[in-house]
C-alpha cells in the first residue's frame, strides 16, 4: 500500500484545516501520514487536532530552528522524513509558504512538481485549472516522488472515528537551511468571520466602497461569509492585505462570490473567476465584471446591499 | 553590488490563452514583460540608485536574466529602458516546454556563474503561476531566501538585507546576508514608466544571448521531455452562461435577494 506524505501545516496553535483535506485526497492512493514541523512542544495538542480525520498515523517533530530559520529549515525536516519513510508522494496546500516548500523539496529530492491542483487521483494525477479556468488541464509526475500542492477547499475532508498514532522523529536542521534569521512575526489578525480560502461565500468589496466596508461586512455576517477586497481597496489601506482577491492575492473559488464595487480588472479575475455563482454590484452598467456575473445590478452599493439584507432577512423569518 | 533580476517574457494579461499539445500557445499572442518583474526592476533600481549618484561609471551594475524565445529581447529591452544596464538571455530551441525544475536549472547555471550579490525575482509569472522559481533558485545556489517582500532594505556596506515578508499567514521581519534570492510582491513600490531618454539609452545596451551549451546544461533535462511533470490532457471549459443584469430602480436589493434564494445560497 502506498503511503502518502502530507504537511499538515499550522500557525502554532491550531492545525489548517488543510491537513484533512488533503488526507482525504490520499486516502484515494494510500495511507495518508501527517507530518507536523513545530518549533515548540506543541506537537501532542496539534496531533491531537488531527484526530477524526482521515489521517492514519502522524510524524511529528519539534525543533526551534523552524520559527527561527522559516522554510529551508522545514525542507531540510521534509527531505529527512522522505528519505526515512520513503513515502509514494508528498502532498502540501497550495498557499505561498506551502508552494516555496514544494518548490525547494522538489529540488532537494530530485522530483517533478504539481502546483495549485484541485483534484488528485489515486495514481496522483491532479486537475489544474489554468488561465483564469479557461483551460482544465490534467498532469502528472513523471519523475521521483510525486510533490503535488493542492488548492484549500479542494474537497469536503471526511469525518472519521480515527485517532492516529504519533511518531515524534528528530532531524538535523543544516548550516545552509539557516541563512536567513526570522527576527519578527506579526500573524495576520483573524476576526470573527471564516478564512477566505475557506469559506462557502465571500462578500468583496472595492474602491466603489470608497473605503467603508461597513455594508460588505453586514452582508458578509449575515451570510456567515469571508470578506474579500480589490487591490485598490488593500492599497488604500481600508482593508488588510491579506483580504485581497486576485492573482497577486488569493484564490478563492465558493459557492458564492458577490463583487462590490469592484470594476472586475483581470487581476482581480484571477482570483475568482472559478467561483460557482458570481453577483456583482456595480454603478457602471459597462463595468468588465458584468461579463461574468451570473446576476448583476447596476447600481449603488449603498443602497442595494442594505435592501437586499433586509429582503433576506425577511425570506427567513 | 552585482545584482541580477529574472525577467520572463509572458503573454499579456488579457490575451486570451489557448492551449496547443499541453503547453500554453505563445504564438499570436501579445508578448510582454510579466508585470510582476517590473516591480522587481524598480525595487533594485531603487537599491543602485541612490549608491551610484554622482558616480562617472556606475559600480552597482543591474544585469536582466531571462529563459524564453528569441523576441523575449523586447521582454529584456523593456527592463533596460527603466534603467537595467544589460541583458543576458538564454534562448534554445531544446527549452521550449521545461518545467519549473528546469527553468530554475538554466537560471541557476547563469546566475552561478556570474558573481552576482543578490538576485531579484518578481514573486509570480503571470502565465506559469506558480511561485516557485525564486525559492528554487534558493535551494540551487544555496543562497538565503528572501521572497514575498513588501519591502526591502539592502545595507551595501554591511553586504546585508532586511525584509518584510508578506503573505497570507502575516507579516515576517527576516534578514541575511549576500548572496541573497529576493522576490518582490506588487505592493513594494509603484514601477517607473520608461523615459524617452530611458528608451533611447536601452537601444544601446548589450542583450547576450546564449545557448544551452554556453550555460552548460544538457538538452535530455529541459524541454517537454525533460519535464519532470506533463500535461496529459488539457481541454477548453465551456464558457460560462450569460447572466442576468438589473438595473437598480430602487428594487434591486429585492431583486438580488430573490436570486439568492432561488439558488438557495441564502
Ligand atoms: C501586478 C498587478 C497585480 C495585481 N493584483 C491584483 C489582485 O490580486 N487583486 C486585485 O483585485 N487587483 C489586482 N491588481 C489591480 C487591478 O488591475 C485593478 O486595479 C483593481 O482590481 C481595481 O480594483 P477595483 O475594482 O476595486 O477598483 P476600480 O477599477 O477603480 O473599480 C471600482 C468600481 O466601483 C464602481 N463603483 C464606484 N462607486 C460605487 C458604488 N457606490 N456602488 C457600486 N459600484 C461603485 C465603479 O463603477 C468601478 O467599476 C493588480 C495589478 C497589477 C498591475
Ligand atoms: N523563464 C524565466 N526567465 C526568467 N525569470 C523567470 C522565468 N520564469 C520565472 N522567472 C522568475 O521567477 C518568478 C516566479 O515565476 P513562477 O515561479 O513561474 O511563478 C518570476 O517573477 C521571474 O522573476
Amino acid at each position: 500500500m502506498a503511503n502518502v506524505l502530507i504537511f499538515a501545516d499550522h500557525d502554532g496553535g491550531k492545525v489548517a484545516k488543510t491537513a484533512a483535506e488533503l488526507a482525504s485526497f490520499a486516502k484515494r492512493g494510500g495511507t495518508p501520514i501527517a507530518v507536523l514541523l513545530t518549533d515548540s512542544s506543541q506537537a501532542d495538542s496539534l496531533a491531537s487536532q488531527l484526530a477524526n480525520t482521515d489521517i492514519e498515523s502522524v510524524l511529528a517533530v519539534e525543533n526551534s530552528d523552524f520559527a527561527k530559520h522559516g522554510i529551508p529549515a522545514l525542507v531540510d525536516a521534509l527531505a529527512q522524513v522522505i528519505e526515512a519513510k520513503k513515502p509514494d508522494a508528498v502532498l502540501i496546500p497550495s498557499t505561498a509558504r506551502g508552494k516555496e516548500i514544494a518548490g525547494r523539496l522538489a529540488v532537494r529530492i530530485n522530483s517533478g512538481i504539481i502546483t495549485d491542483a484541485i483534484d488528485v487521483t489515486p495514481d496522483f494525477g491532479t486537475t489544474q485549472s489554468v488561465f483564469g479556468g479557461s483551460f482544465t488541464v490534467s498532469a502528472k509526475v513523471k519523475t521521483g516522488i510525486p510533490v503535488i500542492t493542492v488548492r484549500p477547499s479542494s474537497i469536503e475532508a471526511s469525518t472519521t472515528s480515527n485517532t492516529p498514532a504519533v511518531e515524534k522523529l528528530n532531524v538535523t536542521v543544516s548550516d545552509k537551511a539557516k541563512l536567513v534569521t526570522i527576527s519578527n512575526v506579526q500573524p495576520a489578525v483573524k476576526g470573527g468571520r471564516p478564512e477566505l480560502t475557506e469559506a462557502k461565500i465571500v462578500i468583496s468589496g472595492g474602491r466603489g466602497t470608497n473605503g467603508d466596508f461597513t455594508q460588505v461586512e453586514a452582508m458578509a455576517d449575515l451570510l456567515g461569509a469571508a470578506v474579500g477586497a480589490s487591490r485598490a481597496a488593500t492599497d488604500a489601506g481600508w482593508y488588510p492585505h491579506t483580504h485581497q482577491v486576485g492573482q497577486t492575492g488569493k484564490t478563492v473559488s465558493p459557492q458564492l462570490y458577490m463583487a462590490c464595487g469592484i470594476s472586475g480588472a483581470i487581476q482581480h479575475r484571477a482570483g475568482m473567476q472559478t467561483s460557482k455563482n458570481i453577483v456583482a454590484i456595480n454603478k457602471d452598467p459597462e463595468a468588465p465584471i458584468f461579463d461574468l456575473a451570473d446576476f448583476g445590478v447596476v447600481g449603488d452599493l449603498f443602497a442595494v446591499l442594505p435592501q437586499a439584507r433586509e429582503a433576506i432577512q425577511a425570506k427567513r423569518s | 553590488m552585482k545584482i541580477a533580476i529574472c525577467v520572463k517574457q509572458v503573454p499579456d494579461s488579457w490575451a486570451e490563452k489557448k492551449m496547443v499539445n499541453g503547453v500554453l500557445d505563445r504564438n499570436g499572442v501579445d508578448a510582454v514583460l510579466n508585470d510582476l518583474d517590473e516591480y522587481a526592476i524598480e525595487e533594485a533600481l531603487r537599491v543602485v540608485e541612490p549608491l551610484n549618484e554622482g558616480k562617472e561609471t556606475p559600480e552597482h551594475i543591474i544585469t536582466l536574466i531571462s529563459m524564453g524565445p528569441e523576441r523575449a529581447t523586447e521582454a529584456i529591452r523593456k527592463g533596460l529602458s527603466m534603467g537595467a544596464d544589460s541583458g543576458v538571455l538564454v534562448s534554445d530551441a531544446a527549452l521550449a516546454g521545461s518545467d519549473a525544475i528546469a527553468t530554475s536549472k538554466v537560471l541557476a547555471e547563469v546566475i552561478s556563474k556570474g558573481g552576482f550579490d543578490l538576485v531579484f525575482c518578481g514573486t509570480e509569472s503571470t502565465d506559469a503561476r506558480m511561485s516557485v522559481v525564486p525559492a528554487m533558485l534558493a535551494e540551487r545556489l544555496g543562497w538565503a531566501q528572501l521572497t514575498f517582500a513588501g519591502s526591502v532594505k539592502v545595507d551595501a556596506a554591511n553586504s546585508s538585507v532586511e525584509i518584510a515578508r508578506m503573505t497570507e499567514s502575516g507579516v515576517e521581519t527576516m534578514s541575511a546576508t549576500f548572496p541573497c534570492v529576493i522576490s518582490v510582491i506588487e505592493k513594494i513600490n509603484e514601477p517607473r514608466y520608461p523615459s524617452f531618454k530611458g528608451i533611447m539609452a536601452a537601444k544601446k545596451k548589450v542583450i547576450e544571448t546564449k545557448s544551452l551549451a554556453d550555460v552548460g546544461v544538457s538538452s535530455a533535462e529541459v524541454g517537454s521531455s525533460g519535464a519532470w511533470s506533463s500535461v496529459v490532457d488539457a481541454s477548453a471549459r465551456p464558457p460560462r452562461d450569460k447572466g442576468i443584469k438589473v438595473e437598480d430602480s430602487g428594487d434591486g436589493g429585492t431583486k438580488l435577494a430573490d436570486y439568492l434564494a432561488e439558488k438557495r445560497l441564502v
